[in-house]
């Protein structure tokens, strides 16, 4: 077995059980976390870094030889998935050091975090289309618990909504694979991708194909399946929901791109064709939806919904450079979108709300907070040279390339709006004064924060909003990494090879 | 026996779905629960019902005799009910905290979240 394949998973789990032996220990849980996370981020560097070398790897778990047994495998994507979700862990638990309540604490926060990462992480290392499906309610059962910690009404209603939703994405998920099963007699992704070229009822394959759409675009909030999202996001602490949004809707997507790019690609122009129908109804759904709001957290929780849009539309074009674009907006997105929540939850500290009526003059009163809003919020809206930029660059000429001029159009007008909801943020919050309090207090309300509190809130942000801006400046290491990965995804014979052995085409 | 059951998920779907979409949280929950029975009989169902042995291999040989019941579809529903029932309990205790914050049984009244 390939201890770098599993440890992704095992770390998280460990640290998490050992949290829930010595449970209540509130400094104790935060050393294991920032040990577990830390030693996560470490571990997937290091795959990255061999995947990148030496292509797709798989271990079989439990030495059951493949197709039978339950593998795990990391292609390149795979990889720069773990190494974001490492990355956002990492950042998340630095944020909740200095933000999270101590009841939340001691109620078990960090075990939560822990094994919502196991989950995510799992969920990206598998290829195994059931054990996909176990990942998926790891993950869920933490995030239940993390939203619905702390037992505000708000939050009860909002998990009650989205645990009514994941439910039934799971049953259909469930359906779906049963159906699978019964049509080509194998759970395994690699084997199944051989087998559905040679299945028996090929016309069963798109409804499959279309059970799984509806589960991963439910889970993702694309179009029409995303209501759920902004009831729900904008409830728990901002490090939970920063966590949620650089994760949990990407784990949709990615399970979507694993399925679209090596199960369901016989009739490409229909199911593909219909991907991009909802990209392009997901980016322009979100991005109104966002110009109606006035409140940050649900604003930025409406533009997750039309950044998966952009996500989608990569999957829908189906060309390497498309697929390359959608890593590269994914790693983007789950940084600057992140770094947006962070800085919402050192607005609401300060100020006192998420109403952006009542939060106003930050430029004079905080003008460091105001530079990293900045930063995060031009990138999302694609402004060069941050990240954004480049991300929609690669998608918009993916579509120009293969004349999707509509969906082209579509992305950039939508890109146009994000820029306007990212300046009315910055109108409201930073530019005009705040009806309810001035400048002074927000000096006040920051040195009212006690200094380690504070840099812990900070730090995280920085480094993500430095990222930001860093991905944009050198961005051809990271396109090209993308470009590798995506080129993975368009022709999987590497990843056939890397779970059946060699041998596998005739 | 396959079309009896075929019958039986559909209505079971059928029911969740409705279940679902009234106004009780407890029907929500009811629902839930009849949607995770209709897949997992789904799943017992399309991995074919034959009257066979059970899939145990004899000393001596590396396949069980035909005709023998595919034992991997009820290890995925054996998986899926321990999972589910896990799902449940959380829903229920979720449901009461819900009941006990909000004072209300009616999903209509929970707006709070969709307005602020």
């Amino acid at each position: 077995m390939d201890m770098l394949l599993v440890l992704p998973i095992v770390i998280p789990f460990s640290m998490g059980i050992i949290c829930i032996a010595t449970w209540g220990q509130r400094q104790l849980h935060r050393l294991i976390a920032l040990a577990g996370t830390s030693s996560l981020l470490l571990i997937a560097s290091l795959l990255l870094l061999t995947v990148q070398q030496d292509g797709p790897i798989s271990t079989e778990v439990g030495n059951w030889p493949a197709p039978f047994g339950i593998v795990i495998v990391a292609d390149l994507f795979s990889a720069i998935m773990v190494m974001m979700a490492a990355l956002m862990g990492f950042c998340v638990v630095l944020f909740s050091f200095g933000s999270i309540d101590p009841q939340r604490e001691r109620f078990g926060y960090y075990p939560s975090i822990l094994f919502l990462l196991m989950g995510v992480c799992g969920a990206f290392l598998t290829g195994d289309l059931f054990n996909l499906y176990v990942w998926f309610e790891v993950m869920l059962i933490s995030s239940f618990v993390l939203l619905g910690m702390g037992g505000e009404r708000a939050q009860l209603e909002g998990a009650i909504k989205y645990f009514a939703l994941n439910l039934l994405i799971s049953a259909f998920f469930l359906s779906a694979v049963g159906i699978l099963y019964a049509i080509t007699g194998a759970l395994n992704m690699a084997d199944l991708s051989l087998k559905l070229q040679t299945v028996k009822q090929p016309e069963l394959v798109p409804v499959v194909a279309v059970l799984f759409l509806v589960a991963f675009g439910i889970k993702a909030a694309a179009f029409p399946f995303f209501f759920w999202l902004p009831a729900s996001y904008h409830v728990p602490p901002v490090a939970v929901t920063t966590l949620f949004s650089g994760l949990m809707t990407k784990v949709g997507v990615y399970a979507m791109i694993r399925v679209f790019t090596l199960l369901f690609t016989q009739q490409v122009g229909y199911t593909h064709g219909l991907i991009l129908v909802i990209a392009g109804f997901t980016m322009v759904t979100g991005v109104l939806g966002a110009m109606a709001q006035y409140d940050f957290r649900r604003l930025l929780s409406f533009h997750i919904i039309s950044q998966i849009g952009y996500l989608l539309m990569g999957l829908g074009l189906y060309t390497v450079t498309s697929l390359a674009g959608t890593i590269f907006f994914m790693v983007h997105v789950i940084i600057a979108k992140s770094a947006l929540f962070l800085v919402s939850g050192i607005a609401q500290r300060v100020g006192g709300t998420y109403d952006l009526k009542k939060l106003g003059s930050f430029y004079r009163g905080y003008p460091l907070l105001a530079v990293l809003f900045v930063l995060p919020a031009f990138s999302l809206a694609g402004i060069p040279p941050l990240s954004g930029f480049w991300a929609k660059l690669v998608l918009i000429r993916a579509g120009l390339e293969t004349d999707q001029y509509l969906i082209v159009l579509v992305a950039l007008v939508v890109s146009v709006l994000t820029l306007y909801s990212m300046t009315k943020i910055w109108a409201e919050a930073f530019w005009k004064d705040s009806p309810t309090y001035h400048e002074a207090d927000i000096e006040q309300a920051v040195e009212a924060i006690p200094r380690r509190d504070y840099r812990l809130m900070l730090l995280p942000l920085v480094l993500l909003a430095s990222l930001t801006l860093l991905i944009g400046l050198i961005a051809e290491p990271v396109m090209n990494l993308a470009l590798e990965a995506a080129a993975q995804l368009r022709n999987p014979d590497l990843y056939l090879q890397a779970v059946l052995g060699n041998g596998v085409r005739p | 026996m396959a079309v009896v059951l075929a019958f039986v998920i559909g209505a079971l779907y059928a029911a969740g779905l409705y279940m679902m979409m009234r106004r009780s949280m407890v029907k929500l929950i009811a629902g839930l629960v009849l949607l995770g029975y209709a897949s997992n009989l789904l799943i017992f169902t399309v991995a074919r019902l034959t009257r066979a042995q059970p899939p145990l291999i004899p000393e001596g040989m590396t396949t069980p005799p035909e005709p023998f019941a595919d034992p991997v579809p009820q290890a995925l529903i054996l998986t899926a009910i321990v999972i589910g029932f896990g799902l449940q309990a959380f829903a229920l205790v979720l449901v009461k905290r819900a009941y006990q914050a909000v004072g209300t049984d009616d999903l209509d009244k929970m707006k709070a979240t969709d307005t602020t």
